[in-house]
Parts: structure tokens; C-alpha cells; sequence
């Protein structure tokens, strides 16, 4: 029980994080039609700048200014980069994004090191929020719940309440058209390309102490963050929500399961041989891979995604 | 008697919430030119892309020659014998024009997914590629990439692509769309040439090549078949004056 | 007429095989001739990746997958055969690489080839994610940390007097096979197949509507495809010795992207260069500078930008002006490019470099004394060497728009001019 209640927290506070990423990445592809491979790059970068402001001046003005900062360098790239590399089509344009986080992720190394950088928790959010059963639940995570929720709710509201949003949502379906009522749909893109940017930023900012900020932090949620848009249905927000909690549940869940593959089989009455290296795996070696059996059985039996509307 | 070439029955589409086939009845009996005209919007291409499924139907029956053809994928409906054209181009830009009308004969010859034949060596399809490049006039742009031809020349391959396999049952969307006098009239004498004991089916506007086509003439308007007839039949039917007066359209009704 | 030209291929493939064989007489360094192993097997990868991406139009990111299961098995099965096989069976074993790369495809490809485009290369990235996230799972097939080791000399006397001991013969393995690989490679594209892989790339929609199965063909294409990078996998497995679970790896499926797309993907022979060049920028660049890797990541996102052919469709391009006799007047406009480019790349290196060599030497205190930056002494600590860098940086790029504006315009007219002619 106990069990069950602190991974489904600690789930949701990562799948709210997951959200932040893929929610970003959604709006950018169903927007423009480009799948930013580099992301999760965004997502590096927010965490690294938020962390060289805390060595200056703490965590705090950081919070606001490193995903402000990541979003203006977002908007610059669509603007000089992405812009031209849409001209030769979408290959081009998938592979400028890759290229973009090969060199970010260098970038990251020349600058921040090889190794992790010590980005940590602010004191102030250092302690424990409440004690369930014997488990603390940790400030922080509240913290990052707050956030997360916070953000969505602004999103919400400036796409269905604010009068960019309502061009944004229109721009998403009929760019042309939009076009052709005068607004200006290249400076529409370039905004919410750094909007989606500066939000994966901002996930970066609140993830980054709470887990690791290393070099390779990108390319390990970034596969992640895909495994979310396509189990979700690309192009789908609200897919994109219920596949980043059910897989920032799945991720927690599992690393707390002991349980071998015998073992779970055994509770749905089949006995596997003994012996074999698969059966003696527990869930938790199991971790790692569950994602991307979900999205195999998801493209298997449900092509479009959970919530997807076309299939593609 | 043999099964029509194509036989709809209660065939419906919505997009939607929209219905925009409501209900089309309609047999092309195997042989006749029969051509489906109509307002802009009615639904024509909607009806070729259902009898061809490129869009998956609502409800109702299509059968091509006499077997029930729902549910089957686009290739396995080329398979059976069926071939049509597209109303905005639809070619593979990249290739020359050659290898587009190749491309377009290896699987009625029967090469399937080989990897074990040699293309250059294969003279059949070589020789009904460059036939079907003669017939529509693109000899001299053999290597041209289809992508930079002009746009007759990219209508004239369209047609070459979708009667190069020899289907017998042939779909044409305004095969003649934005082409001059005298290319239209070429166009109709390869169309007819092509087509000799042969199903053809073909939406068109223009009238003069409609008359001077068709066997039969069909009308849809806003979904649903209001008339099937021959020809001068149509041109009289006051139904079809009715709605073309109503909509007030371009379709050049009572001349030619 | 068919006659000539394919006796002006065989000619050309003719020299190509007499150059590779005659290299390592010039060359005769072992570092030299690793690179030339090194290159021979790139060139099998990244052919085999552009069969999907060059012809197909399947942009993949987990192509490693099918690269490494050949080396895996190959090198399983080396250390099977041990003591008991033959250097004639060793010699075969990269087909035994081949056959997993196919299987590989067989099973994987059934998943991945469901989707094309944008989707397509999604999963390909999960799937390769997830085959290596298995590699880490079970030590006792992929080796852990380590990798596994055999060696490729076997017990039972030589063939034909080549045991594969010395890096020389295993170079001429690798030349062997790459040379059959590739023109199987080439071959396929001359097929019935070959040429529908390219028409579902140009249109998948049409494709199907001319009898063909778009998701047939990318499958089929698809373990072909593996069958040739397992080919790859196993020569590396016998050329290394050793595999590890990198050989699987996303890192190493972005490799072989990033090589087959700066040769170019529209030319059979793109990746062929590709292979050549970044394997040469790895080890020559690599071995005089640290950030030969980002030095890379600009020069891809570089040709993205300006020549999303690759440096196939760039050479392409100088042969149709050649040919139409108007290379000539480009030539100064070349020559003149490239006195802002390489002011530009001064200055940048010179930034990245310096960069680098502070922050490495950040920890110990450097800063105040001299440090050695690409031969030269200099005072990081001081504004001097950064002034210089960035003046001569901002200089590049005023350079470059101005006289690359001209060089522009100098092109397009060329190729107006080209185009004008053909038609
Ligand atoms: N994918 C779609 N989603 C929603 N509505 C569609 C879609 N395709 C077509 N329609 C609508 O269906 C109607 C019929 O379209 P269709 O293209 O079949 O007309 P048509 O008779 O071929 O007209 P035209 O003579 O202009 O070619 C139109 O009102 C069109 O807007
Ligand atoms: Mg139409």
C-alpha cells in the first residue's frame, strides 16, 4: 500500500515532467510538422543554465530567467536554422534538429564538463513535505507538482482564452488560411517554437536538481520523451498527457518491483522453465525497457496511438 | 449476364459530420465509357476515391466485377484489374518519365517485389513503358525528371501512368483539367484509343469531351446520382438543367 | 549502346578495386592501414543504411541494430568454431553477420516498416533504444561492459596461405567483401525492387496505386538493408576482435547517419565518400583536437543548410557546369569564397579552441601561465588571444556575406543559365 501510494506520486511528478517535454514537442509538430529531435537538448540546457545562474545568484532568479533564456536561444534557431533547413523538405529539417543535439550535447560537454555538475535543490525546498506511512515525500517533488500543474494551467488558458492562442490553435489546422487573414504565421512559428522550447527549459530547470544534470541527460529522457508522443498518438495533447503519466507511473513503479519475470508469471498461473537469463530478470533490470515494449505493443495493436487522431 | 464492371449500392461517405456521398446507386456495365458529371463539390472525386479506397466508405456496397472490393487495401484493388488517375497530379516527381510509366507496368507484368531480376534486362516492360510514352506524346522527354515536366506534360503522364498496366477498368479524374483546345483534343484521341474494349470511367467538365466520349452520362449532384443516361438524354433531362441552373455553374450546358 | 556504358562501369569498378588493393602498398603504416580497414567497413554500413534512406526515404535512427547483431553473432560464432574451423570459414563468417542483420530485420523491420516518414523514424529510434537497453540486460550474449573478444586466427593451417593473423590480410577480407557488398548493393538498385523503393520514397500514395504494397516494400528493403549492415557488423567483429555493446548503439546509428548524409544520399556512390571522409575527419581531426566532435556537429548542421545533397550532388553540379562549359567563369568565385570561409574558420577555431583548452585547464589553476592552443603559446588569462579570435571571427562573417552574396548570385546565374540551356 504504502508502496503504492509513494510510487504513485513520485509517477505522477515525473510524468508531469515528461508533460512539460511533451506537451511541447506536440505542439511544435502539429504546428509546423517538425519533429524536434532536439528537444530534450532544450530540456540539457535549461537545467545547465539554471544551474550556472544558482553558482551566481541561487536558484531562484533562475527559475524564471534560464527558461526565458532557453526559449530566445529556441526562437533564434527556428529562425535562422530551422527556417531555412524547412526549404529542403522534411528530411532536412528532421536531421538539422539531430544535428542540433549532436552539437548541443558537445557544446555541453566543452563548456559544463563530462561529468554531472553539482545543480542541487535550494535549501528552502531541502526537506521533507509529509511522512506517509514511513516513506518522507519530499518538498521538492511537491514543488515540481506545483510547477508542472501551474504551467499547464497557463497553457490551457492562453490557448483557449488568449487571442494568440485561439491564432495559434487555428494556425495549427489551417496555416494557410490563418496566412491569408493577414496574420504573420512565420513569427507565429518562431513564438511557439520558443514557447514549446522555454517550457522544455523549464522542465529542465525543476528536473535537473531533482535527477542528474550531465551531458547525457538529454539523449536519455529525449528517447524517452518520443516514446511518449508515440504511445500517446502524435500530434494528440491530451494523448501526450495520459501517456506521460502512464509511463512516468510505469518508470517508478518498475524500479520499485523486485518481482522477477517468474514471479509474474506465477501470478497469472504460468510457470516459466527455471533457469533461463529471462526469467530470473526482476522488474526493476526490467526498467529501462518498458517504455519501448509499450510503444511495440501500442504500434501493434493500436497504430494511431492512445488518443491519436489520424494514423500516419 | 456478366456482373457490371463496377456496382454501387447505398454507398455513403460523411467526413465527419458532413455527408458528402448520400446514397449513390450506380452500375458501369463492363465496356461503355461512362462519364460522372457535376458541380464543383458534388462529390465526384470523393466517389473515385471510394471506388478506388483511398478513403475508406461510410456504408454501402461497391463491387467490381461482381466481387465485393470494401475493405481492400488501394493495391489490392489495382490487383484485381482497376487503375485510375488523379484530379491534382500525382506522379513520382524524382524519376524520369520513362521510369515513371515503368514503374507503373512491373507488377501487372509479374515481377512483383523481385530483387533478382535485372531491370535494363527486362524487355517487356521496356517495351510497354516506351509504348505507353509514344502513345502520350512524352518520347522526346524520356529522361526529363517527372518533377520539372510542364504541367500538360505531367497530365499527359498521369494518364500514361494509370493506363500503362493494361487494367481493364479505368478510373479518370478531369483527366483534361487545364489543358488547351487542341491538347484536350489530342488527349481524347489517346483516351479513346487506350480505352478500346475497355471500362472507363471518367469525371469532366468539359463538356464537348463528354459528348464526345461517353456512352453514358451520369450526374452528381450534392451526393447522390440524379440522372443516368445517355448522352443526348442528358443534355434534356430537365432535372439536370435544374440543377445546373440552380447552382449556376460553368459546365457549358446546352451547347456543343 | 547498354553495352558501352556498362563496360565503362565495370572499367570504373574495375579501378576502384585495383586503387583499394593498391593502397596499403603506399601506405604502409599500421596506422594507415587501420584507417583503411576502418574505411572498407564504414563503406558497407553506410551503403547499407542509404538503401533505406537514399532510396527508400526511411530516415532510421536505430540502423546500428542491425550492425551490431552481425557483429554479435559473427562473434559468437567465431568463438563456437574456435580452434576446430578453418580461416576459410573464417572468411565466410561475415555472411553469418549478414544472415542476423537480415533476421534482425526480419523481426524488428515487421514493427518499424508499419509506419513511413516522420513516425517511421521514431520508432526506429525506440527500437534501437530498446535493443540496446536489452545489450545492457543480458551480459551473458552481449558481454556486459567489456563486450566479447575472439580471435580470428584459427587453428587449422591457412588458405591459400592467409591465416587472417596480420592486419594486412584482414584488410584484404574487408576489401573483398566490401567490394562484393557493393555491387550487390548496386545491383539491387537496378531492380524491379530497387526502382519501387525509390517510387514509394517519391510517392507512396501513387505506388499503391500501380499494385504495390508500400509497406511491403519498405520491409523487404528494410532486411535487405540489415542483411548488408550485418555483412558490416561482422567484418568489424573480425577486424576489432572485440565487440562491445556500443557497436548497437544510438551513437553509432547517428555515425552512420551522419556520414551517409554528408556523402549525399541521391548518388549511389555518396555514401561511399561519406564513409571515406568522416572515418579520415575522425581520426585525423580526432587525434590533433578534442573537439573534433563539434567541430563535426558544424559541419553537418553546415551542410544541411547549404548542400542538403551532400558532397555527391555537390560534385554532381560542378560536372553539369563542366559539362555545359560554364564551370570555367565559376571558378574565381570559388577561389574567392574561400578566403572568407577560411577567415571565418580561423576565427572560430581559434574561439573553440582556446575555449577549451581553459576549461580543461580550469581545474589546475591554468589560466595565468602560458598554455600550448594549437601550437601557439598563449596567454589565456589576457583579453589579447580572445580579441584576436573574435575580431578575426567577426571579420569572417562580414567576409562571408558580402563575398559569398556575390558568389550566390554568380551561381544562380550559372545555373539559370544551365537550366535555360537544357530546355
Ligand atoms: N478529406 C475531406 N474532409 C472533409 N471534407 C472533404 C474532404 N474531401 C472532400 N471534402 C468535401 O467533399 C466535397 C466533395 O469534394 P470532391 O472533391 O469530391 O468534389 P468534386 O465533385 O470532385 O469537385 P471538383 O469538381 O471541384 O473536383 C467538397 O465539399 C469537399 O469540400
Ligand atoms: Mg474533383
Amino acid at each position: 500500500m504504502e508502496f503504492v501510494v509513494i510510487s504513485l506520486l513520485n509517477g505522477i511528478t515525473y510524468g508531469l515532467l515528461l508533460f512539460m517535454l511533451s506537451s511541447g514537442l506536440t505542439l511544435i509538430f502539429s504546428m509546423m510538422g517538425i519533429l524536434n529531435f532536439a528537444h530534450a537538448s532544450f530540456y540539457m540546457l535549461g537545467a545547465y543554465f539554471a544551474y550556472q545562474i544558482s553558482t551566481w545568484v541561487g536558484f531562484w532568479p533562475g527559475l524564471l530567467v534560464a527558461p526565458l533564456m532557453v526559449g530566445v536561444v529556441g526562437a533564434l534557431i527556428e529562425r535562422y536554422g530551422l527556417r531555412r533547413a524547412h526549404r529542403f523538405g522534411h528530411v532536412a529539417e528532421l536531421l538539422f534538429t539531430f544535428g542540433l543535439a549532436f552539437l548541443v550535447e558537445e557544446i555541453v560537454h566543452l563548456i559544463w564538463g563530462n561529468v554531472a555538475v553539482d545543480y542541487r535543490i535550494p535549501a528552502e525546498l531541502d526537506g521533507t513535505l509529509f511522512t506517509l506511512f514511513d516513506t518522507d515525500f519530499p518538498i521538492y517533488k511537491g514543488f515540481m507538482m506545483l510547477i508542472s500543474v501551474g504551467m499547464l494551467v497557463a497553457l490551457y488558458a492562453l490557448l483557449t482564452r488568449t487571442r494568440i492562442g485561439l491564432i495559434i490553435q487555428a494556425a495549427l489546422t489551417k496555416p494557410d488560411m490563418v496566412e491569408a487573414l493577414g496574420h504573420n504565421v512565420p513569427r507565429i512559428f518562431m513564438l511557439v517554437f520558443g514557447g514549446g522550447t522555454a517550457l522544455a527549459g523549464l522542465a529542465g530547470v525543476i528536473g535537473g536538481n531533482a535527477f542528474i544534470t550531465e551531458p547525457g541527460m538529454a539523449a536519455a529522457v529525449g528517447s524517452i520523451v518520443f516514446v511518449v508522443v508515440v504511445v500517446g498518438g502524435l500530434g494528440s495533447l491530451g494523448g501526450a498527457f495520459v501517456a506521460s503519466l502512464l509511463i512516468g507511473c510505469i518508470q517508478t513503479f518498475s524500479v520499485g518491483l523486485t518481482i522477477s519475470v517468474t514471479d509474474v508469471f506465477a501470478l497469472i498461473g504460468i510457470v516459466l522453465p527455471e533457469g533461463s537469463q529471462v526469467a530470473r530478470l526482476t522488474i526493476t533490470q526490467l526498467a529501462p525497457v518498458l517504455p519501448y515494449m509499450l510503444m511495440v505493443a501500442i504500434l501493434i495493436f493500436r497504430p494511431r496511438g492512445l488518443m491519436g487522431a489520424r494514423e500516419s | 449476364m456478366t456482373a457490371p464492371a463496377i456496382r454501387m449500392q447505398g454507398l455513403k461517405k460523411n467526413f465527419g459530420v458532413s455527408e458528402i456521398i448520400r446514397g449513390v446507386d450506380l452500375d458501369i456495365h463492363r465496356g461503355e465509357r461512362h462519364a460522372i458529371i457535376g458541380p464543383n463539390g458534388a462529390g465526384k472525386s470523393t466517389l473515385f476515391h471510394l471506388i478506388s479506397a483511398r478513403l475508406p466508405v461510410t456504408s454501402g456496397i461497391i463491387e467490381l466485377k461482381g466481387e465485393n472490393v470494401i475493405g481492400l487495401k488501394p493495391f489490392e484493388i489495382n490487383r484485381k484489374g482497376l487503375s485510375r488517375s488523379f484530379q491534382i497530379t500525382n506522379i513520382f516527381h524524382n524519376l524520369s518519365v520513362f521510369e515513371n510509366l515503368r514503374c507503373a507496368v512491373l507488377w501487372s507484368l509479374g515481377y512483383r517485389y523481385s530483387f533478382w531480376h535485372r531491370l535494363a534486362g527486362l524487355k517487356d516492360a521496356r517495351l510497354r513503358a516506351d509504348a505507353v510514352m509514344e502513345d502520350i506524346g512524352l518520347t522526346s522527354r524520356r529522361d526529363t525528371p517527372a518533377g520539372i515536366l510542364s504541367y500538360a506534360e505531367q497530365r499527359a503522364l498521369e494518364i500514361g501512368i494509370t493506363i500503362a498496366s493494361g487494367a481493364d477498368v479505368i478510373l479518370l479524374d478531369e483527366p483534361t483539367a487545364g489543358m488547351s483546345r487542341s491538347e484536350t483534343d489530342d488527349a481524347v484521341a489517346l483516351i479513346r484509343r487506350v480505352t478500346e474494349g475497355k471500362t472507363l470511367v471518367m469525371v469532366e467538365h468539359d463538356m464537348g469531351v463528354v459528348f464526345g466520349l461517353a456512352d453514358r452520362v451520369s450526374v452528381l449532384v450534392y451526393g447522390q446520382i440524379i440522372a443516368t443516361d445517355a448522352p443526348a438524354a442528358i443534355r434534356c433531362n430537365a432535372a439536370v438543367q435544374e440543377a445546373y441552373l440552380g447552382t449556376g455553374t460553368h459546365a457549358g450546358h446546352g451547347h456543343e | 549502346m547498354s553495352f558501352v556504358f556498362s563496360r565503362g562501369r565495370l572499367l570504373l569498378w574495375g579501378a576502384c578495386l585495383a586503387l583499394a588493393v593498391a593502397l596499403p602498398l603506399v601506405l604502409k603504416s599500421g596506422f594507415m592501414l587501420s584507417l583503411l580497414c576502418q574505411i572498407g567497413i564504414m563503406v558497407v554500413f553506410a551503403l547499407s543504411y542509404n538503401m533505406l534512406l537514399g532510396q527508400t526515404g526511411l530516415l532510421s535512427f536505430g540502423h546500428a541494430v542491425y550492425y551490431g547483431m552481425g557483429a554479435f553473432i559473427t562473434m559468437h560464432t567465431l568463438n563456437m568454431i574456435g580452434k576446430d574451423g578453418s580461416p576459410l570459414v573464417v572468411a565466410l563468417l561475415p555472411l553469418v553477420g549478414g544472415l542476423a542483420g537480415l533476421l534482425a530485420g526480419v523481426v524488428l523491420g515487421w514493427v518499424t516498416t508499419k509506419k513511413a516518414g516522420t513516425t517511421f523514424a521514431m520508432i526506429s529510434l525506440g527500437i534501437g533504444e530498446l535493443v540496446a537497453a536489452c545489450a545492457l540486460m543480458f551480459p551473458g550474449f552481449f558481454g556486459g561492459e567489456g563486450g566479447i573478444s575472439g580471435n580470428r586466427v584459427v587453428g587449422k593451417g591457412s588458405l591459400l596461405g592467409f591465416t587472417w593473423g596480420p592486419q594486412v590480410e584482414m584488410y584484404g577480407l574487408i576489401v573483398a567483401w566490401a567490394f562484393v557488398a557493393t555491387i550487390a548493393m548496386f545491383a539491387l538498385t537496378q531492380t524491379p525492387l530497387g526502382r519501387m523503393a525509390n517510387a514509394v520514397r517519391d510517392n507512396p500514395e501513387r505506388a499503391e496505386f500501380v499494385g504495390y504494397d508500400t509497406q511491403r516494400v519498405r520491409y523487404l528493403m528494410l532486411i535487405l538493408s540489415g542483411f548488408f549492415a550485418g555483412i558490416a557488423g561482422g567484418l568489424t567483429a573480425l577486424n576489432y576482435e572485440i565487440v562491445t555493446a556500443e557497436t548497437l548503439n544510438a551513437h553509432t546509428s547517428g555515425v552512420v547517419l551522419l556520414m551517409t548524409f554528408v556523402g549525399g544520399i541521391g548518388f549511389f556512390y555518396g555514401p561511399i565518400i561519406g564513409a571515406i571522409l568522416v572515418s579520415v575527419m575522425q581520426i585525423v581531426i580526432g587525434g590533433m583536437t578534442h573537439a573534433w566532435l563539434l567541430y563535426f556537429g558544424l559541419f553537418f548542421l553546415f551542410m544541411v543548410l547549404m548542400a542538403p545533397g551532400g558532397i555527391a550532388s555537390v560534385i554532381a553540379m560542378q560536372r553539369n557546369l563542366w559539362q555545359a562549359g560554364l564551370f570555367g567563369r565559376m571558378v574565381p568565385h570559388y577561389l574567392a569564397a574561400t578566403v572568407p570561409i577560411l577567415v571565418l574558420m580561423a576565427g572560430l577555431v581559434g574561439l573553440i579552441e582556446m575555449s577549451y583548452a581553459l576549461l580543461a585547464g580550469e581545474g589546475v589553476g591554468a589560466g595565468d601561465t602560458a598554455t600550448r592552443v594549437m601550437g601557439m603559446q598563449l596567454q589565456l588569462a589576457s583579453m589579447e588571444p580572445w580579441a584576436i579570435a573574435l575580431a578575426t571571427t567577426a571579420a569572417g562573417v562580414l567576409l562571408t556575406r558580402w563575398i559569398g552574396g556575390r558568389t550566390g548570385v554568380a551561381w544562380n546565374s550559372a545555373l539559370s543559365t544551365l537550366h535555360g540551356d537544357k530546355s
